[in-house]
């Protein structure tokens, strides 16, 4: 198993003037040609990217940024897929001086249009058609935008708007810059001090309007080297790079461990294939939230459900046995050589193949973190000889202040805290951080970073507790906390997590705060519910009819008494609703980050709540659903309210 | 869509007849197709369109008129020898090999242009491999990339859902590299998300420098057909009624009396 450290440190000692582009110049006069820093699949094949082609990209990016009129600490926004071009962009805004944004690929224009605006941003690199047609929609609202720089020709043909260039032509730019002044790229980055705005971070705020927090190249680089000193990494490592840059965590491992570190970044070719890429690439280190481990998680169940009795077979007892080596490791247990024989075996025989497919087969850390993970979920990464972590942290640190250590898991903890980092928690549970990462501020919003930070202590608004082995519990956003009927502290999203390691459980909603008794709003599988419902020869059309059907309440059902059993009375579930659609960002009911957005949720759906508290079977909805095209849709429907009657336990 | 960027006569189909028996299934159809355009039939059910293309194509050969192609007569050449020449076609009803891959059938649409013989073949030498490696290249980054299949190219055609089928068919058509390709209903029996990808693509296909492909579209979906096309020849009872613009053929009475006035002109998907 690939498991263990490795050693490596990284050769850049932080003073007052490293910044992320002095390490990116390093680094690529360390490894010139020799190494590749990317790699992108390109039709069908990797090609990669030596260290001299990533400067050179950026250098002429730069360039051609400062001839179309970018100074220091203007802003440039980048949206689009996961691509070279994108961190080649970001870090050209930085070489001038600049202040980088990301935004989410999916985001709506409005959503656009405000973080342009807010941000004052001069100019937006987009990817293709779609995100230039995004932006000249939202041009008349957005003064401040001189000029939308694209890259994938696919479709522009077109398109000769002054507004408009592309990346080859700002790079020409940059090239003729360059004749005229050789030196200027080399000095515009010497002028950069670590103090320095790198990145305008939008948080996507599970309450309220997106927040811009400002990260200085300083809070990049020791946050990078601190994680780095608990997991190092190696230059010879694999890293896909597949999730949104606009998160936080895409850019701990891209750009603040990537850089200074040195390991290869991959990029897949398409965001549908991003599965089978990471296959091919077989990552040394991983950082997805949990949404991505759940779907891990869900595909192996339905595939097993799918397969022959002998592999199923094969597949439960292999699970048995890692499940008991994994639940000793937990325990901090020797584990007797015949466990360690039989484990070796189902290894062998299940484990490699599946974590194979997984692309996990490399893997020598893989981190969770953004929102909570159910233990079910812990435990079934582990069984399989996966070294999954999780991680506790804010945009607002950088991105990471707790972490799990390898031979020092709990998964109803986050770990510890990583070097040079303070954890404490306040009178009424609230979690405070003091670290080198703790950012800046927020970008035109003094009274929220008054609120968030005090005295260096950055304030999260989670609530949570130190446990007897100086591990950090996250309990939830402190209005998130439910209070039971037995007046005991409860989270709802343990709850959502344990219900949401069934395959048919796409999401969950669990309500309960100070109310009589805990119900829950489920979201079911479409594509996994949907197959099961053919096999069983149930008839549909579309989701809010599947969700509806008896049977499928009958298999909700289960699944939640099953998530019931380990639980006490007063946190048991007792009644729920199928939802007629999933939860959606751009309904606003979760966050980008694919966050359920409580507050609004329970107002949207108000009428639901009320019902589950009511003495009805019914509820009638009466709602608009938003497509993704900006489409508005009037839904009415009738939900079922099923009760599941909680035996009391003597 | 003006037509001032269509380049000289490419097709000249010149009083085309064909028979079966002594139904008259074409009767002295003439029309011309010229550089970069896109030239769609239309007409009711039975009027002849697909018989068009099949004589186009070589499937069929008419008993009376000619077909030039390119100012060189083609009328009684073979389909394979029209191929050479850069002819190409999708069908009606999808004529995939289903058993084998998205990546296999496209790469079968290339034969025409590898010309290496059995024995290099056999060891892989020489020829044989600089003509795997170009052909690679263009179907991963001339096809593939334009018809945005990456994530199904090495999935068994039969499994895939009916749109994409249609989306590798005309995969394959475009593996030929050719200056004409005729599009027999190539948005049958798509949605209309699909209708749309596969109107763009056929736009790209005729548009986009690369390829500047002259396409022949046979399509009954007659807002699509009202959007893309350059010129439109309407075919009934296996005679031509007219030729002309879009906006002529809308006006036409004749046009509106045989076929669009029976049912609503756009009782199409939009």
């Amino acid at each position: 198993m690939p498991q263990g450290d490795k050693t490596f440190t990284i050769p850049f000692q932080i003073t007052e003037d490293l910044t992320l582009p002095k390490v990116l110049l390093e680094t690529a006069k360390r490894y010139g040609e020799s190494k590749a820093a990317m790699r992108e699949k390109e039709f069908g094949i990797w090609k990669p990217i030596t260290w001299t082609q990533y400067l050179e990209k950026v250098k002429y990016i730069a360039l051609g940024l400062v001839s179309l009129g970018l100074k220091r600490e203007d802003k440039v926004a980048m949206i689009g897929d996961n691509r070279p071009e994108g961190l080649w962009a970001e870090m050209a805004t930085m070489s001038v001086g600049g202040i980088a944004i990301w935004l989410f690929q999916d985001s709506l224009m409005d959503e656009v249009a405000y973080i342009i605006n807010h941000s004052d941003a001069a100019f937006l690199f987009g990817e293709g058609q779609e995100e230039v047609d995004k932006a000249l929609s939202i041009r008349d609202r957005c003064p401040y935008l001189r000029k939308i720089i694209w890259d994938d020709p696919k479709g522009m043909r077109d398109y000769d708007d002054p507004l408009l260039i592309s990346l080859k032509e700002v790079e020409n730019l940059g090239r003729e810059l360059e004749k005229k002044e050789p030196d200027l790229f080399e000095k515009m980055v010497a002028q950069g001090k670590a103090q320095d705005v790198a990145l305008l971070f939008y948080t996507s705020g599970t309450t309220a309007l997106p927040k811009g927090a400002l990260l200085s190249h300083y809070n990049m680089l020791t946050m990078g080297q601190n994680m780095m000193k608990v997991d190092p990494c190696t230059p010879e490592d694999d890293f896909v790079s597949f999730l949104p840059f606009a998160w936080i965590g895409e850019q701990m491992m891209s750009i603040s461990s990537g850089l200074q570190v040195g390991f290869t970044v991959n990029f897949p070719e398409e965001p549908e294939v991003a599965n089978e890429n990471i296959r091919e690439i077989g990552p040394h280190i991983m950082f997805a939230p949990p949404r991505m481990y759940e779907q891990m998680t869900r595909s192996v169940q339905v595939k097993h459900l799918d397969s022959t009795r002998l592999k199923r077979f094969m597949y439960t007892t292999a699970q048995k046995i890692g499940y008991y080596v994994a639940d000793l490791k937990f325990d901090k247990k020797p584990i007797p050589l015949g466990w360690k024989i039989l484990d070796w075996i189902s290894h062998a025989l299940v484990f490699k193949k599946l974590r194979d497919h997984l692309g996990l087969s490399r893997v020598r850390n893989a981190y969770t973190g953004g929102a909570a993970m159910g233990p079910d979920h812990f435990r079934f990464f582990h069984a399989l000889g996966v070294n999954l972590k999780q991680i506790y942290g804010q945009t607002e640190i950088a991105g990471i202040s707790v972490l799990h250590r390898t031979g020092d898991i709990k998964f109803d903890t986050v770990g510890t805290p990583i070097p040079d980092t303070e954890i404490k928690i306040t009178e009424d549970g609230e979690i405070l951080s003091k670290s080198p990462s703790v950012f800046l501020g927020y970008y035109k919003n003094p009274e929220a970073t008054a609120k968030t930070l005090q005295d260096g202590w950055l304030y999260s608004g989670d609530k949570g507790f130190i446990d007897e082995d100086g591990h950090l519990v996250v309990f939830d956003r402190t209005k998130d906390v439910m209070i039971l009927s037995d007046k005991s502290i409860f989270s709802p999203q343990y709850l959502e997590t344990r219900l949401k390691f069934s395959p048919y459980l796409k999401d969950a909603w669990v309500i309960g705060h100070e109310k009589a008794y805990i119900t829950a709003v489920v979201c079911i599988d479409y594509a996994v519910v949907g197959k099961w419902a053919d096999e069983k020869k149930l008839n549909y059309t579309s989701y809010p009819e599947l969700s509806q059907k008896q049977e499928v309440y009958d298999l909700v059902e289960k699944q939640i008494r099953e998530a019931n059993k380990s639980l006490k009375p007063a946190a048991k579930i007792n009644k729920f609703v199928n939802l007629y659609k999933e939860f959606d960002a751009d309904d606003e009911e979760l966050t980008r980050t694919r966050k359920l957005r409580r507050a609004f949720v329970e107002n949207r759906y108000k009428d639901i709540v009320k019902a589950l508290y009511e003495q009805t079977d019914n509820v009638h909805m009466d709602t608009t659903i938003t497509y993704e095209d900006g489409r508005v849709v009037h839904i009415k429907t009738d939900l079922h309210i099923r009760e599941i009657p909680v035996k009391e336990e003597k | 869509m003006s037509s001032d960027h269509l380049g000289p006569v490419m097709l000249k189909v010149d009083e085309v007849s064909m028979f079966f028996g002594k139904v008259a299934a074409l009767s002295g159809v003439s029309f011309d197709v010229r550089e970069r355009e896109i030239h769609s039939i239309i007409g009711p059910n039975g009027a002849g369109k697909t018989v068009m293309l099949n004589c186009i194509n070589g499937l069929y050969h008419p008993q009376k008129g000619s077909i030039s192609f390119k100012g060189e007569e083609i009328t009684k050449l073979k389909p394979h020898q029209r191929a050479q020449k850069g002819l190409s076609r999708t069908f009606q009803k999808i004529e995939l090999f289903r058993g084998m891959t998205v990546l296999d059938n496209i790469r079968l649409g290339r034969h025409n242009h590898l010309k290496s013989g059995i024995i290099s073949g056999s060891i892989y030498f020489g020829k044989t491999a600089q003509e795997e490696i170009k052909t690679r290249e263009f179907i991963e980054e001339e096809i593939i990339d334009l018809l945005e299949i990456e994530s199904i190219r090495n999935k068994t055609v039969g499994m895939l859902p009916y749109g994409m089928q249609k989306r590798v068919e005309l995969g394959r058509a475009l593996a030929l590299n050719p200056t004409l390709l005729l599009l027999d209903e190539p948005l049958a029996g798509l949605n209309l998300e699909e209708v749309e990808d596969m109107a763009r693509f056929i736009l790209d296909i005729n548009l986009e420098e690369r390829w500047k492909v002259t396409c022949i579209l046979v399509e009954h979906d007659m807002g699509v057909v009202m959007d893309i096309s350059d010129r439109i020849s309407v075919l009934n009872f296996g005679t031509k009624i007219t030729t002309g613009t879009p906006s002529d053929i809308q006006n036409n009475p004749q046009v509106v009396e045989a076929y669009l006035g029976e049912e609503d002109l756009y009782a199409t998907r939009r």
